[in-house]
């Protein structure tokens, strides 16, 4: 192990370089957990392959219809063979290319958090769960894209990908819900077999539009592409692992799933095609104009996410089998190239294609992994790349509705892999060896193998395609589209129109790869001309909703006591009243009360008590006149057979008398702070409107006919099931005594939050 | 603040009052009172003392601080709630033994729910200690 060699920065990964601890060189050791699962996942081959499919299932909230029940049919294991496998190299890559940086804990943690939360999604059948561990991946991401959280770039980069995906997943979470109801089961095995109910359903394109922006966002197609790019401020490992094989494939992994119940329709075919053909060429182009290898890569991720889309917008077999197939490609060179790219940063120090060059004799291993991924990646004979651009051509022919546009677009698209390829794998390693940081050397056995293998995979199943063909790619086509198929892979199809396309597409993916140089400056100068571009507009909205906060802040709560209360109670007064009126729930006739002289004595000693209250110019009048209302009110209590209330307002009464008497001397005089007559009028016209609200509400209160079965209830059970006789206690401490604990709970941290408040301000006063 | 017969007063009021919120938080379950009242009365009890002798005294007379005080309080409050789980009923059932009773009588009743009306009780003490007190101090 050559410990020596520390990773160059730009992803973190250089922190704290050297301060080795103890159990970092057992790092490995965590990659034993997705290798395990990939054996797993191995063992249930057979039987998927045999067109079964298992299940699995917990009970988690039965009562909603929420279960944790897992579904492992050809899709699903495809993806979960994948995540795992792919997991297992990454893992192992990352407990070398990280050694060193003392939060090699937290990342190796956080990526298996992450894989696990992956592999729950794909596996989920209930879509509530399937929601759960898709917010489970935003979150585990949010961790490893900002993982180099001193750096302001991964800050905001790991902020945008969390808000942005997290967005999504609402809407996502919105259109399952929907979804769920219309069906009438969340089990996604009841789901996919009511498709004619849904397509035909009233609800079907709004549930459709909210399930296309969970799946957008997190799959990263136009106009939701720039999270990704930014995302490669996460250290590589993860870029090779989330955002190439596999969390933004969690999109793609919705799309395919809800194939047989949704797709088909005018809004599927066309939505899927054109937002995916949009996304393919769009991030093709922007590919090439990048010299920062990752950046390179990054783009091609999300051209490979829209050619996906767009094929899972067809219906016809071939189409979805060329999909499943360039999944599968895709994840196995895209991971290799990334892990490669990590090598040459660590190595040597950059990664910026114009200073690397004549690398294969210091790195043949490397150079070898490299060349086979980008081989497959271009589509060359014989690696499972050329079956599966076959494959999408012959797909794109057969899609009845707009062969042309699919099939130009997926030769473009690949033509133009065919020069990225060229440019990530074949510049840097041939030709003239250039100046670099460092002097390059081969990278150790822990860091290659995982390209090395990835990369070999993809050359092993390209001459043997029948490996997968039958064990996965048939199964999986089978799940897409709802019905048993018949899927033959083969390197050789005979002289037919895909082969010409493919012809076509090297000639000109070379044409482009010769002259990329005069492109690429082409293509920066027309960037700088844009008027904007998707992240900028990303950070328009965001100090928008920043602008928008500060003002309602201002607005609403700009510190003044008066303003607060006037809010409050005017809310109070607007919204009681307008229901009072609109629900018709005013008090039918005013009837003269049947009152005592006494009682009216009483009345006339609070109406007393408010106008002093009002009319006083002394708060120590004020507040003893207010005293005299609610005393008032606690004889009335006394009166009308409720003395535990009367108890508790006289004492409420005292302490509030106390408190305010306290916290008054305190204040300003009352003449500083009166306000101009016009306010004051307006105050009392507030008090007013309160005053009469609240009279309406209880006269309307008292004519609503009572339901005295919750009164009876407690009058029989009092005494024989709580032993006691008041029942207002007993209400209180024992039926409902959990309501009181939270209440008491309250009073608590109310006094705790007003002496943190008192302290402070005391504390900053005194010096 | 010193008042020689507001001082003298309070000696004789304050210990009244306190003896009077345990009578009123015992007896809550039968008659008028309980925790909440209790405990109000409690507290009504030193923030005259406090306003009598100062809170300096007042506080040392209390011994420990508010804030401590209802937080045992809450604590109490939960335990009695969590006893019910632990006798496999729901929580917050209440739950009572009869102790010494016989033939006439059901004996001397104990319950959660007492043990309850005692959280809220220090609770309520201890939050409204802790507002007139800091309030007072700030002064």
């Amino acid at each position: 192990m050559t410990a020596s060699v520390v990773p160059a920065d730009g992803d973190g990964s250089g922190v704290g370089r050297d301060r080795r601890r103890p159990g970092d060189g057992l790092a490995w050791l965590v990659a034993l957990l997705p290798a395990a699962l990939t054996l797993y996942f191995a063992t249930l081959l057979p039987a998927v392959a045999a067109g079964e499919s298992l299940r699995f299932a917990a009970a988690w909230v039965p009562s909603l219809g929420i279960g944790l029940t897992f579904l492992v049919d050809g899709l699903s294991l495809t993806f979960a063979l994948l995540i795992s496998g792919i997991g297992a190299f990454v893992t192992l890559y990352a407990s070398l290319y990280l050694a060193g940086n003392p939060q090699l804990g937290r990342f190796m943690l956080t990526l298996q958090l992450f894989m696990v939360a992956m592999l729950g999604l794909v596996l989920a059948d209930n879509v509530i769960t399937l929601f759960v561990f898709w917010e489970l991946t935003t979150l585990a991401s949010f961790f490893l894209v900002g993982f180099d959280h001193d750096s302001p770039k991964a800050r905001r980069a790991a902020l945008q990908a969390l808000l942005l995906t997290g967005a999504g997943g609402l809407a996502l979470l919105a259109g399952l819900i929907l979804l769920g109801s219309i069906a009438g089961s969340f089990e996604l095995t009841e789901i996919l077999t009511r498709g004619e109910l849904i397509r035909e359903h009233a609800l079907y394109l709004p549930i459709f539009i909210l399930l296309l922006l969970g799946a957008f966002t997190k799959s990263a197609q136009v106009p939701f592409h720039f999270w990704l790019p930014n995302a490669m401020a996460a250290p590589t490992p993860v870029s090779a692992y989330l955002h190439s094989a596999t969390m933004v494939k969690a999109g793609i992994y919705l799309l395919a799933r809800l194939h047989p119940a949704f797709s088909g329709t005018d809004a599927w075919i066309w939505s899927l095609t054109l937002f995916g053909a949009a996304t393919a060429l769009f991030a093709a182009v922007v590919a090439l104009r990048q010299t920062d290898l990752k950046m390179a890569l990054a783009y091609t991720t999300v051209m490979a996410l829209g050619t996906l889309t767009m094929f899972l917008g067809a219906e016809a077999t071939v189409a979805v089998a060329a999909a499943i197939t360039f999944l599968i490609v895709h994840s196995f060179y895209k991971a290799s190239l990334f892990l490669v790219v990590g090598i040459l940063d660590r190595q040597l120090g950059t990664r910026d294609v114009d200073h690397l060059g004549g690398l294969a004799r210091a790195m043949p291993i490397t150079t070898a992994a490299a060349a086979a991924a980008a081989f497959s990646m271009a589509g060359f004979p014989p690696f499972l790349g050329f079956i599966g651009k076959e494959l999408k051509y012959e797909g794109a022919l057969a899609i009845a509705s707009e062969p042309l546009l699919v099939a130009g677009a997926a030769v473009l698209a690949n033509a133009l892999m065919v020069a990225v390829a060229g440019i990530v794998a074949f510049r840097p390693f041939f030709g003239r060896a250039r100046a670099t940081p460092k002097t390059p050397s081969e990278a150790p056995l822990r860091l290659w193998i995982g390209p090395a293998v990835l990369a070999s995979l993809g050359l092993l199943f390209g001459l043997a395609p029948s490996l997968i063909a039958d064990s996965l790619v048939q199964p999986a086509v089978a799940a897409i589209l709802g019905r048993p198929e018949s899927i033959k892979l083969a390197l050789w199809h005979g002289i037919n129109l895909p082969l010409l396309l493919s012809l076509l597409t090297f000639a000109l993916g070379l044409a482009i790869y010769a002259g990329h140089g005069a492109l690429r400056r082409a293509l920066a100068t027309a960037e700088t001309r844009l008027p904007t571009n998707a992240d900028r507009a990303w950070d328009g909205l965001m100090d928008g909703i920043k602008r928008l906060a500060a003002w309602q802040t201002r607005l609403l709560q700009g510190g003044l006591l008066r303003r607060y209360l006037f809010t409050v109670f005017a809310s109070f007064a607007l919204l009681v009243g307008a229901t009072l009126l609109i629900t018709a729930a005013l008090p039918a006739a005013l009837t003269w009360p049947d009152l005592l002289f006494k009682h009216w004595v009483v009345v006339a000693l609070i109406a007393a008590g408010a106008v002093t209250t009002a009319r006083a110019r002394s708060r120590l009048v004020a507040v003893c006149a207010l005293g005299v209302v609610g005393v008032g009110i606690a004889m009335l209590f006394v009166m009308f057979g409720a003395p535990d209330v009367a108890i508790t307002q006289l004492l409420v009464e005292t302490l509030v008398v106390v408190l305010v008497a306290v916290a008054m001397l305190r204040l300003p005089g009352l003449e500083q702070g009166r306000r101009a007559a016009a306010g004051r009028h307006l105050d009392a016209l507030l008090a007013g409107s309160v005053g009469l609200v609240v009279a309406l509400l209880v006269l309307a209160v008292v004519e609503t006919p009572m339901d005295n079965r919750v009164t009876a209830y407690f009058e029989q059970t009092s005494v024989p099931e709580a032993f006691g006789r008041n029942i207002v206690n007993v209400i209180l401490v024992d039926f409902r005594a959990l309501d009181t604990f939270g209440e008491v709970a309250v009073v608590a941290v109310a006094a705790l939050g007003a002496y943190a408040l008192l302290r402070g301000t005391l504390r900053r006063r005194s010096p | 603040m010193s008042s020689l017969i507001l001082g003298a007063a309070t000696r004789l009021l304050v210990a009244l009052m306190l003896l009077f919120s345990i009578y009123m938080l015992l007896r809550g379950h039968n008659e008028p009172g309980g925790g909440f009242i209790g405990g109000l009365i409690a507290s009504i009890g030193f923030v005259l003392y406090a306003i009598a002798q100062g809170t300096e005294t007042a506080r040392r007379a209390l011994r420990l601080e508010p804030a401590t005080i209802a937080m045992a309080g809450l604590g109490i409050a939960l335990f009695s709630g969590l006893v019910a789980a632990l006798a496999g009923a729901e929580p917050f059932t209440g739950q009572w033994w009869f102790i010494g009773g016989d033939a006439e009588s059901k004996g001397l009743p104990l319950s959660t729910v007492l043990l309850f009306d005692i959280g809220v009780y220090l609770v309520v003490v201890g939050s409204v200690l802790t507002l007139v007190f800091t309030l007072e101090e700030s002064v």
